[in-house]
């Protein structure tokens, strides 16, 4: 789960990183008065979970607490790659002298945590460290070890940041630990003209694994934007909405994937992906059937399972049952095979409903779903 | 021979006694496993009856390991308790430490892989369907009545795929498959895998399945070209996925373009890997290998649709 900026910007600030005097408000009207506190003279920047704001004007300097509210009424409410502003932090601006760059991310493929650096901050981080890969510092953490003062010298004198950075790499490691975070990113951490080191600008992506430990942030990000999404989540589901006709449900986010290409692969476009899990019972088969059938943009349904550790009979007792609770006004082409496919089959076919058909492979029934999907 | 697990393997299961734990280790005896025990310090001395077998619960890993001579464990603890028990393997020694546990913070898991490796202990997992070599023995929650013994090895990311595969190759069997999980950082790669599949000789072929993220396939591309002589069949899925949660630009830097299914495809394709657009396919691509590697054509009674 990625934090808003003004998240991060708290972290940072439990953890004794200084950070600019700001404050967060979803009220323009609110807004003008946060300006006036900070000293009239404000950056107003929207609260999206996306980057490139900045580019799409969702970062502003407002001259008084009159300009303040005016900015934030046009940023409040803008969209953003997709993401609506609900919310702006207004911060008190800063002079400053040089724009650094430091994260902590995780290398999956070394299977450890990642330090990467650069006395070049700013907004181009990627371009320059693809353009010229010695700017930029990349040194692995020892997981029994962490960051200490040394390893943290180690990191700023690689990539050429200034001594008063070493504190602030060893606080920005105890934050990612801490809080469970698979990445801490400060960009830029700058120098004012002042000599202070101040994180102006930072992301950070939790760990969702890590929330039964991590109470404070479970209330966070529960909210789907998609209605369908949040019905989906409150019964537990593995589901995401997706903008084609064929409704996908499968066992084992590998084989959903999979699902997805093939019905792509027959010209159609699935509608969402819908995961049951490994050994989804029949009432998880039946919410999973109640949500895609209320998906208007639906025109068919593929539940495709393969029966490892999941019963294909249960799987069917499931489809029998959300049979019983939903109105089925869209074809269903099921495809069981595995554990107890011929007893699963045999329960579908003595439902005998005129809406549902199966196929015996994969690949067949996706091509069903889709000429079903198709011709309507 | 097959690869990290034969019948010879002597297996302990930590979490023996919670319900998965329970349900699978019967499921492991059922396929042959020889299951030496179980590990919970609360319910140590006891033993829990299986059908036609007694297996004893013992208060450590180090304990059932000096009683029973185990090798193995497959770990099914709770996400919180993970680390601890993977730790305690790692230090009581044990060869290979399968965690089938979902769910576990990253934290943990960098931290017990990197331990584990430092104590000479394979870790497969986490998050995992763990592994099994048909015939011999079953390390998880793979099923084992889908195929049968047969000369394929196949790693995978993905638990359901690794079914499919090899339901869909049953009239051939395999060596071992490997379900290597699907979280960010595992204990056994690809790449390790391959490796070892290179050096069995009970196994002819490979099949390789990935899914989007990362960059392990683009890696396995790369090592195959340089390391692996027998032929390698890849799926990879995900092409239509939609697209993941950005790492921000740090995550960017480490994966470059990779990560996505047409990048891992092309890369297993420029090093002569054969890709399958869906698991039938890739199915087909093995038998048409196979065909072309019998050496006398005898003729096998082969039937696939």
């Amino acid at each position: 789960m990625d934090l808003y900026e003004h998240q991060a910007r708290e972290l940072f600030e439990e953890h004794g990183i200084l950070v600019p005097r700001a404050e967060v408000t979803a009220s323009s009207k609110e807004a003008r008065e946060i300006a006036r506190r900070l000293g009239g003279r404000v950056v107003v920047k929207a609260q999206v979970k996306t980057g490139g704001r900045g580019k799409a004007g969702g970062v502003k300097l407002a001259a008084d607490p009159a300009a303040a509210e005016l900015t934030a009424r046009q940023i409040l409410g803008m969209d953003i790659k997709g993401h609506t502003v609900g919310k702006v932090m207004l911060a008190q601006p800063v002079d400053i002298e040089s724009e650094f760059y430091v994260s902590y991310v995780l290398d999956r493929a070394a299977g450890r945590f990642l330090a990467i650096a650069s006395a070049e901050g700013g907004m181009e981080i990627e371009e320059i460290a693809a353009g010229r890969p010695d700017a930029v510092a990349r040194i692995h953490i020892d997981p029994a070890e962490g960051v200490t003062s040394a390893k943290a010298g180690e990191i700023a004198e690689a990539a050429g940041l200034p001594p008063q950075t070493v504190d602030v790499l060893v606080r920005l490691w105890e934050v990612l630990v801490r809080e469970d975070a698979v990445l801490v990113e400060v960009n830029p951490l700058v120098r004012t003209k002042q000599g202070q080191i101040l994180a102006l600008d930072g992301k950070v992506t939790l760990d969702d694994n890590a929330r039964f430990r991590q109470a404070r942030w479970c209330a966070e990000g529960a909210a789907h934007d998609d209605p369908l999404e949040a019905a989906a989540a409150a019964k537990g589901l593995n589901y995401v909405k997706l903008d084609g006709e064929v409704g996908v449900i499968g066992n084992g986010a590998g084989l959903v994937m999979s699902t997805l290409d093939v019905v792509a692969g027959c010209g159609a476009r699935p509608a969402n992906f819908l995961d049951i899990g490994g050994g989804a019972s029949a009432q998880i088969m039946a919410d999973g059937l109640s949500v895609i059938l209320s998906d208007p943009a639906v025109k068919s349904v593929f539940v495709n399972v393969f029966g490892g550790i999941t019963a294909c009979d249960a799987v069917a007792d499931g489809i029998v049952r959300a049979l019983d609770t939903v109105q089925l006004t869209k074809p269903l082409v099921v495809r069981l095979d595995g554990n107890n496919a011929a007893r699963g089959r045999a329960i579908l076919d003595g439902h005998a409903h005129p809406l549902v058909q199966q196929a015996t492979t994969m690949d067949g029934a996706a091509r069903r779903a889709a000429d079903l999907a198709n011709a309507r | 021979m097959a690869i990290y697990l034969t019948k010879e393997s002597k297996v302990l299961v930590q979490g023996m006694t919670g319900g998965e734990g329970m349900k699978h280790t019967r499921r492991m005896l059922a396929a042959g496993t020889n299951v030496v025990g179980g590990v919970n310090p609360r319910k140590a001395g006891r033993t829990v009856d299986f059908d036609d077998r007694a297996v004893p619960v013992f208060g450590s890993v180090a304990a059932g390991m000096q009683s029973t001579g185990a090798d193995v464990t497959v770990v099914f603890v709770p996400p919180a308790f993970a680390k601890a028990a993977v730790t305690e393997a790692a230090d009581a020694g044990i060869g290979l430490a399968v965690v089938i546990t979902e769910g576990i913070p990253v934290h943990d898991s960098v931290a017990f892989t990197a331990y584990a490796r430092s104590k000479g202990t394979r870790i497969i997992g986490p998050n995992c369907p763990g592994l099994i070599t048909p015939g011999q023995a079953n390390a998880g929650i793979i099923p084992a009545d889908i195929t049968k013994p047969g000369r394929i090895g196949l790693v995978s990311k993905s638990g359901t795929l690794t079914y499919q595969l090899m339901y869909e190759l049953r009239d051939i069997g395999f060596s071992t498959c490997v379900g290597i999980g699907g979280d960010p950082v595992v204990g056994t790669t690809h790449i390790d895998c391959l490796a070892a599949f290179q050096d069995d000789p009970d196994t002819e072929l490979v099949v390789l399945i990935g899914e989007i993220g990362g960059d392990a396939e683009e890696r396995a591309a790369a090592y195959i070209r340089d390391h692996v002589t027998k032929p390698v069949v890849g799926y990879i899925a995900g092409f239509t996925a939609p697209e993941g949660k950005t790492m921000g630009h740090a995550g960017a830097i480490v994966s470059g373009s990779s990560g996505t299914a047409t990048a891992k495809k092309e890369a297993l394709e420029a090093v002569g890997v054969k890709v399958g657009r869906t698991p039938t396919e890739t199915a087909r691509l093995v038998l048409d290998h196979l065909d072309h590697l019998d050496l006398p054509h005898a003729a096998r009674d082969v039937t696939h649709s």
